[in-house]
């Protein structure tokens, strides 16, 4: 009997050996052959909800999640098909015939974006490493948007954002795997303008207070440019932490400041804090340079609205989408989603709701779940039967324009879901802007990123 | 002069939750030698005494109008609550309307019964425990608690507003000869500020006048002599984690107007309440109640737009969020008991 005595050569050639070994099942995997990251194997295939679990926007990120379980029972042909039945792309009925995607069955995990960028990316990062999520979709903050849609761009996914209203989102942090259905600070600014001048007049002193943070930011910009382009004076903009959750001291120098208009860029519990502070400290009794002092809440969530209660009672502010629509397709979606839920969709369910729709529409027709077949598919994508009338997602930025809603606080709710009428829908035209528009200057699209 | 008298009254009604919060923390550390991290979760679940008291007066019997249609086109269901159909619609909707005030009846007998528990079930297995195993505990503790009012009420704010006749605000500035309009304060706000220094009064007479008050305030300066002496002070003590309990619950169920209640607004007090209560001297109550009230100004002035560029200009920016912790830094460096410690708390 030989016996092999191992040698220093040996080894490191058994080792080079072993370790090309290990190597080739990473080489020749499918995902390789199809050269986008984390290509489905077998007859399904996984999205990654990335919501709000928990945190002051845990709520809203449950509606988010009913909306994504809502749109995958209707992807595969359960239910009665909620928006599928209205929805129109590029003028013809859109490709989804109720069987999965590509006829693959839709599953799906989910993360808890807890609203911190951190945790919402690494659980992304999770769904998509761990799970093999093709697509990372959710969430309730644009700082969380902006922080999920970089790592979408280097992971290699599509990230099909929820609700995320920051300028940034589109603007200087825009990604080529990263595309936005909801509205933003800009559009809100454009169809509220002309409103509260028709409201309140040309002549007006405005004092903003505004969430520190980049949609603060954005949006703060945005509305006082617009309001300053119709007259108004910004008389100040303070920036208040987003922790805050005591406004009196930040409302009470508005009292005697001069100002006739108190503008509440703030979002969430932000909002209902800053809203019902306001109130108390009577700022809407109150009459300033002869005319009656006024608020307006550039961004409005029903669900959040609740929470100050009858405060928001003849508040002006702007909205992506709301239930009480009486097109086709909101009633579509509304019977879907109430008959399940029993209770109306917010308008971070509707976003969600359509944002997976529209991945899946693109999936169908580039054939692929490349993410950049994909990508191709959604940039310029002209489409309908979504909620809010005619929708294009351009290219240039992965930003859809569309009507924009003025939205009012009822001051006759019938119902506790009935907070806000809509007053005005303010045409695309008004609300689009250029592609180098200053306020989404800065940043770069890039390339898609397949991931391998 | 007007935009200063605002702030002052501002800063004493912040200061009230404050110093309703710091108390009871002093007097559980004071007594039991615990630092109960939990402290602001009993706040939280007294402002959501208030909530559940609102949600059972509103308990409703449920009827269908033909003639209304509700979101889904479906005859829409009329709710009527039982108060308004036992008392008539008037006085139901003026019980329904003062739900928040009533709350306090409510829930003094549910927080000293939380508190109880709280100390019986749980706290006092940490008595001769680390400081540090304290926290922990008593951290978890309020991360459980809050996870489970955000499951039964939603992470949603719920709106809980004054009666009608303490809503909207009051001309103070008139008072003290100012123009009117000058310095218009929310009335409930005073309210607030009022209810609290009857509370801090009564616990401070309470410890002063009665001979409970007499063993605890013993039992606080030396336990063992008093424990020597026959009295029982461990269930004296319970109590008074009972009370601190109260004390911090009807801090809650008071501020449900002033900020519509979410199962987080406890950690939002928390670490404040600590900070004043190192401040004001670990274990002494005049120093909690001094330090809250002189914090909550002292953060309402730093909110103003004048201090905050002033800071800015000499490189301190955000002057409002880190006043709090500025101050407390220079009182421990300057006096290391806080304003009013005792000699020997927390310095063996």
């Amino acid at each position: 009997m030989t016996l092999i005595k191992p040698t220093r050569r040996g080894v490191i050639q058994a080792g080079a050996l072993a370790g090309a070994g290990i190597a080739m099942p990473t080489i020749l995997t499918a995902e390789s052959h199809a050269g986008y990251r984390n290509a489905p194997q077998g007859s399904s295939v996984t999205l990654g909800f990335n919501v709000p679990q928990s945190g002051p926007y845990a709520d809203e990120g449950a509606d988010e999640l009913r909306a994504y379980e809502l749109a995958v029972e209707h992807l595969n042909g359960e239910g009665d098909g909620g928006m599928m039945n209205t929805f129109m792309a590029n003028g013809s009925k859109a490709a989804l015939k109720g069987n999965g995607i590509l006829g693959k069955k839709v599953e799906f995990v989910t993360g808890d974006t807890q609203t911190k960028s951190d945790a919402a990316r690494a659980s992304a990062k999770s769904m998509i490493e761990k799970d093999g999520a093709i697509m990372i979709t959710g969430g309730s903050s644009s700082g969380v948007a902006v922080a999920v849609q970089g790592l979408c761009q280097e992971a290699g996914v599509i990230f099909m954002a929820g609700l995320t209203h920051s300028n940034d989102t589109t603007g200087k942090d825009k990604k080529a795997n990263g595309f936005r259905h909801f509205f933003n600070g800009y559009m809100s600014a454009a169809a509220l303008a002309p409103v509260l001048e028709k409201m309140y007049g040309k002549d007006r002193k405005a004092y903003h207070l505004t969430a520190d943070y980049t949609w603060g930011w954005t949006q703060q910009e945005s509305i006082a440019a617009a309001t300053e382009a119709k007259g108004w004076e910004t008389v100040k903009n303070v920036l208040t932490p987003l922790a805050t959750t005591d406004f009196s001291s930040y409302v009470a120098p508005v009292l005697n400041s001069g100002a006739d208009v108190l503008v509440l860029n703030h979002y969430g519990g932000n909002m209902v804090n800053s809203l019902t502070s306001a109130v108390q400290f009577g700022l809407r009794d109150k009459q300033v340079n002869g005319k009656n002092f006024e608020i307006v809440v550039p961004l409005y969530s029903r669900l959040m609205a609740r929470g100050a209660g009858e405060n928001v009672k003849g508040i002006f502010g702007s909205t992506n989408w709301h239930w009480s629509l009486q097109d086709e397709a909101s009633k579509a979606f509304v019977k879907s989603f109430g008959t399940k839920y029993g209770f109306p969709p917010s308008q971070a369910a509707h976003t969600c709701y359509v944002q997976t729709l529209l991945y899946a529409n693109a999936a169908e027709t580039a054939g692929t779940f490349n993410p950049c077949g994909i990508a191709e598919v959604l940039e310029g994508l002209q489409f309908d039967g979504m909620g809010n009338g005619p929708t294009e997602y351009r290219a240039d930025d992965h930003q859809c324009f569309k009507d924009v809603l003025v939205v009012k606080g009822k001051d006759n709710p019938t119902s506790e879901f009935d907070l806000l009428e809509v007053v005005e829908v303010t045409p695309r035209a008004q609300v689009e802007y250029a592609p180098d528009h200053p306020m989404f200057a800065g940043g770069d699209l890039g390339q898609c990123n397949p991931g391998a | 002069m007007d935009a200063i008298l605002l702030q002052i009254l501002n800063g004493l009604d912040k200061g009230s939750a404050y110093a309703l919060i710091a108390l009871g923390l002093t007097l559980i550390f004071g007594t039991l030698g615990v630092v109960n991290f939990a402290h602001g979760a009993l706040f939280m679940i007294g402002a959501f005494c208030a909530v559940t008291l609102q949600k059972i007066l509103t308990i409703s019997s449920v009827s269908i109008d033909p003639e209304k249609k509700d979101f889904l086109g479906n005859p829409m269901e009329v709710k009527t609550p039982y108060v308004e159909s036992w008392f008539g619609e008037a006085t139901g909707q003026l019980i329904i309307n003062w739900s928040v005030p009533l709350a306090i009846l409510f829930a003094i007998p549910v927080m000293l019964a939380v508190g109880y528990i709280m100390e019986r079930g749980l706290i006092k297995h940490f008595y001769k425990r680390p400081h540090a195993d304290q926290i922990l505990v008593t951290f978890g503790l309020a991360i459980v608690i809050q996870e489970i009012v955000k499951h039964y009420y939603g992470a949603n704010p719920i709106p809980t507003p004054a009666p009608d006749a303490l809503r909207g605000s009051f001309d103070f500035g008139v008072l003290l000869g100012f123009d009117p309009n000058a310095v218009i304060y929310p009335l409930w706000r005073l309210v607030y500020f009022a209810f609290s220094a009857l509370v801090i009064g009564g616990v401070f007479a309470f410890l002063q006048f009665t001979t409970f008050g007499m063993v605890v305030r013993a039992g606080m300066a030396d336990r063992e002599t008093v424990g020597l002496l026959g009295i029982n002070i461990d269930r004296r003590f319970t109590l008074t984690f009972g009370i601190a309990a109260a004390v911090a619950g009807l801090a809650g169920v008071m501020y449900t107007p002033i900020n519509s209640p979410n199962y987080h607004m406890g950690m939002d007090f928390l670490v404040l309440s600590f900070v004043v209560v190192v401040v004001g001297g670990m274990g002494s109550l005049p120093g909690a109640v001094l330090a809250g009230f002189l914090l909550g100004i002292l953060e309402s002035f730093a909110a103003m737009n004048e201090v905050k560029s002033f800071f800015e200009a000499i490189y301190l920016p955000s002057i409002d969020q880190i006043i709090i912790y500025l101050v407390a830094i220079i009182v421990l460096l300057t006096r290391p008991r806080g304003l009013m410690g005792r000699r020997g708390v927390m310095e063996e």
